[in-house]
Formats: C-alpha cells, structure tokens, sequence
C-alpha cells in the first residue's frame, strides 16, 4: 500500500506547475506503483494525505483500450468516487494486468474542518499525460488535473 | 510568448499565419506586455485548434489567454456543421457553462459595512462552498430530468428565484436542445446533492462596491451606481457537469480516428457535429448547461434569503448572467453571409454588441454585459459589448484575469492567513474553509486584471463599463 511520498526510490510522487491547475506525478516500480503514487499527488492536491484516516475501502474495477487511459480512467473514478460517497483517500492499491487495473483506495469522510480541502478535483485530463517505462524498473504515470 | 512569430497586425491584435495543418490563421488579442507575459503553449494550443475540421474564419485567444486543456483558456472558435465542422468536449471543458451573474442589491457601502462581519458569516453558513459541502435540494430521478431540461426555470418554477430574472440570463434562462437521455447515470449520482453548491478553487461569491464607473449611460441602464454593492456568483455545472466533461472527452479521445479525425492534441477530442457522438454530446453539454444556471439561480436565491435578514429591501435585482465554457449555436455573418455556426467559447465571454436579436429589449442599446472576475483582491470589472467584437472574434471577450503564477508557487509565496489578514485591512473579509485554498487564489497569483481588460478594450472586443472592488468574498 502507498502511504507517503518518498518510502522507496521508485515509490513517490511529486506535483508539476499548470498555469490554471496542477500536474501530477507518480514513479513506480512497477505500473501499479506508478498509478498508487499518481494518486497521492492527485489526493495532496486537496488535501495533506496523512491527514486521512484509512477507515473505509472502495474498490475500483476498469478496462482501457491503452495504457496511458487506464491512467486517466484511474483517477478520474477516484474523482468520481470522492464526490459521490463524499469522501477523501489517503493511501492506495493498484494491480495492472494488461490493459485491466484493479484498484483499492482507502480513507473517510470529508470533513471541512479537520481536513479543510484546498480543492475539488474536476477531472483528469489527457495533458501532459504519460504512462511510461523511463528505464527497466522504473515507471512514470502522470497528467494534469483540472481544478 | 516569442513575438517574432506572429505578425502584429495592430496594438493588441497579433496574427499566425497558417503552417503545418493549420485550416485558418490564430489570433491573440492582447498587449505587447500581455503577449510577452503569455505562456509559450498557448501559441501551442491556439494553432492546434486551428487543425479542427470545419473551422471557420479564425483560432482566437482573449487578452486573458493561458495554458488551458487542448484549447487555451480564453479560446474562441467557430465550426460549421455543413463543411465538416467538429463539437469538441475538450473546448468547452470539465466546469461546463461556468460563468458569472451579478446582482443589484441597491444598498450603500455604508449600509453592507455597518453589517460586514455578520453578512459574510451568514453568507458563509447559508451558502454551500468547499468540498464535501451539500446542496439542501435533493433530486428525484423526475426533478433531475426538469432541472436539464428547465434550467433556470426550472429553478424558478420551484421557487429558488424569480421570474424577472429570466430576461437577464442567456437565452432566458434555458438551453434548448438538451437531452437529459444522454446524462450517464454517474452524472446524475455525482449531482444529486449539489444543486445550488459553490464548488471550491477560484469559484466565489463576492459582495462588492461599484467603485468607479467609465461609461455612465451604460451603467445606468445595467443599475450600477457609484458606492452602491453588488453581490457577483462564480460557479459552474458542478459534479454533473465534470462528469459529463470526463466521460464525452473519453469517448471523443477514442473514437476520433473512427471519424478520421488527426487529433493534433488528445485534449481537443472532438466529434463531428452531424455524428452520433457529437449530437449526442451537445444533448448532454445543453443539459450540464441547463444545470449550471438552474444552481447559479438558486445560490441567488440562497443569497436573497440572506440578505433579507440584514436589509428590508432584500429583492437584488439580476443584473446578468453569463457563462464563459460554452458552445452555443449563434448566426455570424462571414464573408457578406448569415451562417448557422458552432461557436465554443473555453474560458471567453459572449459579448453581443448594441442591437444584437439576442438581447434583452431595455439592454439592446448598451450591449450585453459581460462579467469580469477578478482575484479577491485587485477587484473585477462590468464590460459592455462592442459591435466590433463581431467581427473581432464572434462577439467574445475575455473572462477574468488569468493566472500568472501556479497553485504549488503561489502556496510556496504566500500563507493563507496572511492573505485573510492583509486583505482585511484593505477593508475585505475572506470567508473560506481552507487557508491553503485563500493562499493558492491570492491575489499575486493572478495577472493585473486591469490591463486585461484595458487590452479587450483597446482591441474592440469588449468596453468597460464599472470597476467592482470586493467587500466580502466567500470561497470554497
């Protein structure tokens, strides 16, 4: 499971500037590491990813025809789950086999005061997106979010 | 931006001439200063919209240009269904019909200051704003299918605003042509309890001062009066009309070679507007718009309600309402001859000139007025179209003062509560869940509002009308 940042060399995240909203990084080890971290840039995005509580799951389930859409599909039913169960992640599981993710987030509620989102993700878009393998080990999944 | 690769054709007009697939030439309208300002990928993005089939005439980019999703923010193009022409989810966006209204409230400065604190917390309880907020309507599978077809009709008919509010709303209040069949249950989900909800990011309601009028029998006929408050909502289609963005751009992504579409960019997924896709898109994108001024109509109303606790005279008139993500069917006149056209407008006001079929009956003289927002800080502006915007860029302006600076930088530059704190003792209150959402909206974050729209101006687009400096900002 994905907590942090910086546990291991392959396993972080980082945020790259937008004019208008915010890109998002993730290296991996492997593609679903890389999907794991693209989310915790995307949740730090809103809010301070250790400030979620990992009490409830949310299982996700998807199909693309390319790799780099099963990236955007990733998180944008991360996005979708949020605003429908109105809730925030902390932490992920991402298992990719072909073009099939199977995916775990974990977290709870919002709360406006505890957790004072800085913003509403909109969407994933297909800018600056990326789902690559820089050298052997060592994978990139990122694009921009629409905020 | 390199100028050297554009042919200034005046002040504030600079021309690309046609190159590697380009259909038509791109034009930005903007200062020199705002050009140098400008980000390199906007060059990037106005040219590649020229590649879409069936554009007509020109790619535009605003004064406010800057790197946006496929299209820039502050694009502007028109396609011709007949000659190929394409509706593009990436040209209109996620927020669609995001858009500004403003309202009268007839009351002095000196009467909002008396009451200051206490309004902005009342307007902070009663009006939804931030992530995780909820909306006090909720919808039925019934009311859902009324509210995209009705608009802010709909909104009225149940009582959230008033029917006079019609004639101030584009198209009163209602876009035709929407198909709520083509709003996936997902959309529905993600709305349901959203309705009359903010949002968060640089959406806002502001109370503010008329603090400076530049063209007097124009203000006089929207109602704005020196030292009088307006009260001015930012919002868009909320979570129905982000899913809508999300889904239609997947499926355009996918199936554009299917259409023998060369996307130039991914992000300008598109369809053509006599296709299955593209009709069925429009249905859905006039039903997001429909949304979108139903929940404007109804944080009015919600606004009303508050307003009529501090004040006997609570009725805040709609000056306008306008939204600037849109693509509206509109007749132009190319080349001597009326054409029926696409007209998308991402991050970029309608802005009819005097005598525009499309305008209300007491603003058809004055020309339509056209919002522009800017940061909680510098203050925003009342525009009145020009009937030179026709022929400038399809009778568009720009739409608020554009980032000059990214969320992560403007974070690294500023706390949050130092700009509540600075801002107060400018004599404005900031009203927000987030401290790190007031840093990433600071007003340094944002380019000089006032030298956009001096630019919209000097280019012909769009005239200035009122400065509007903020005396409450609520933010979600």
């Amino acid at each position: 499971m994905a907590t942090t940042g910086d546990q291991v060399a392959t396993g972080r995240w980082e945020h790259f500037p937008h004019d208008a909203d915010i890109g998002v990084r993730g290296y991996g080890a492997s593609p679903g590491e890389a999907c794991e971290q693209a989310a915790l840039a995307m949740m730090a995005a809103i809010v301070d990813p250790a400030t979620v509580r990992l009490k409830q799951e949310v299982d996700v389930d998807l199909e693309a025809p390319r790799l780099d859409l099963l990236l955007v599909d990733w998180l944008n039913a991360l996005i979708y789950e949020m605003a429908e169960r109105r809730m925030l992640f902390g932490a992920f599981e991402v298992k990719i086999d072909d073009n099939h993710l199977k995916g775990r987030a974990f977290g709870e509620a919002v709360s406006r005061a505890r957790h004072a989102p800085a913003v509403e993700a909109k969407g994933a878009t297909y800018t600056e997106l990326a789902f690559v393998e820089d050298r052997p080990g060592l994978w990139r999944a990122q694009c921009v979010i629409d905020v | 931006m390199d100028l050297s690769r554009f042919e200034r054709l005046s002040d504030t007009a600079w021309r690309i001439a046609p190159f590697g697939g380009m259909r038509v030439p791109a034009i930005v309208y903007a200062t020199e200063d705002l050009m140098r300002e400008m980000d390199d990928k906007v060059f990037d993005q106005v040219t590649n919209v020229a590649k879409l089939p069936g554009i007509v005439r020109a790619s535009y980019a605003m004064p406010d240009a800057h790197w946006g999703y496929g299209f820039p923010i502050g694009g502007v193009a028109a396609f011709d269904a007949d000659e190929g022409g394409v509706v593009s989810a990436g040209g209109v966006g996620f927020d669609v019909s995001c858009g500004v209204r403003t309202h009268l409230t007839h009351l002095t400065r000196e009467q909002v200051v008396s009451v200051q604190q206490e309004l902005a917390d009342a307007l902070f309880e009663h009006v939804p704003a931030g992530v995780g907020s909820e909306g006090e309507i909720a919808l039925d599978e019934q009311a859902m299918n009324a509210m995209l077809l009705g608009g802010a009709q709909w909104a009225i008919e149940r009582g959230f605003g008033r029917a006079e509010d019609l004639e101030r709303i584009e198209e009163r209040g209602c876009a035709s042509g929407a198909d709520p069949a083509a709003v996936s249950e997902h959309a529905r989900k993600r709305q349901r309890r959203e309705m009359g909800t903010l949002g968060s990011g640089n959406h806002y309601l502001e109370v503010q001062e008329v603090a400076e009028i530049f063209d007097a029998k124009t203000a006089a006929a929207y109602g704005l009066v020196k030292g009088e408050c307006v009260v001015t909502i930012h919002c868009g289609s909320r979570g129905l009309g982000h899913q809508i963005g999300t889904e239609y751009l997947r499926d355009m992504v996918i199936s554009a070679q299917e259409y023998g579409i060369e996307l130039p960019d991914r992000e300008l997924a598109c369809a053509p507007i006599k296709s299955e896709l593209g009709q069925k898109y429009l249905g859905a994108m006039r039903s997001a718009i429909n949304c979108a001024l139903a929940n404007r109509e109804i944080i009015g109303h919600l606004t009303r309600q508050v307003f009529a606790r501090f004040f006997e005279h609570g009725e805040l008139p709609l000056m306008f309402d306008v939204s600037h993500n849109t693509c509206k069917v509109e007749r132009h006149a190319i080349d001597g001859e009326t054409r029926q056209l696409f007209v998308h407008r991402k991050g970029a006001t309608r802005a009819f000139g005097p005598d525009h079929e499309g305008l209300p009956e007491a603003l058809r003289p004055y020309g339509q007025p056209v919002i522009i927002g800017g940061s909680m800080g510098a203050g925003s502006y009342v525009l009145a179209g020009m009937e030179a915007s026709e022929r400038q860029a399809f009778s568009s302006a720009c739409h608020g003062a554009g980032r000059r600076m990214s969320r992560h930088a403007a974070t690294r530059a500023w706390g949050g509560r130092k700009v509540v704190d600075d801002l107060r003792a400018q004599g404005i209150i900031i009203k927000s869940p987030s401290l790190r959402g007031v840093a990433e909206e600071a007003p340094g974050a944002y380019k000089d509002v006032r030298a956009v729209v001096d630019s919209a101006e000097a280019a012909g687009l769009a005239r200035k009308v009122a400065f509007l400096k903020p005396l409450i900002c609520v933010k979600g």
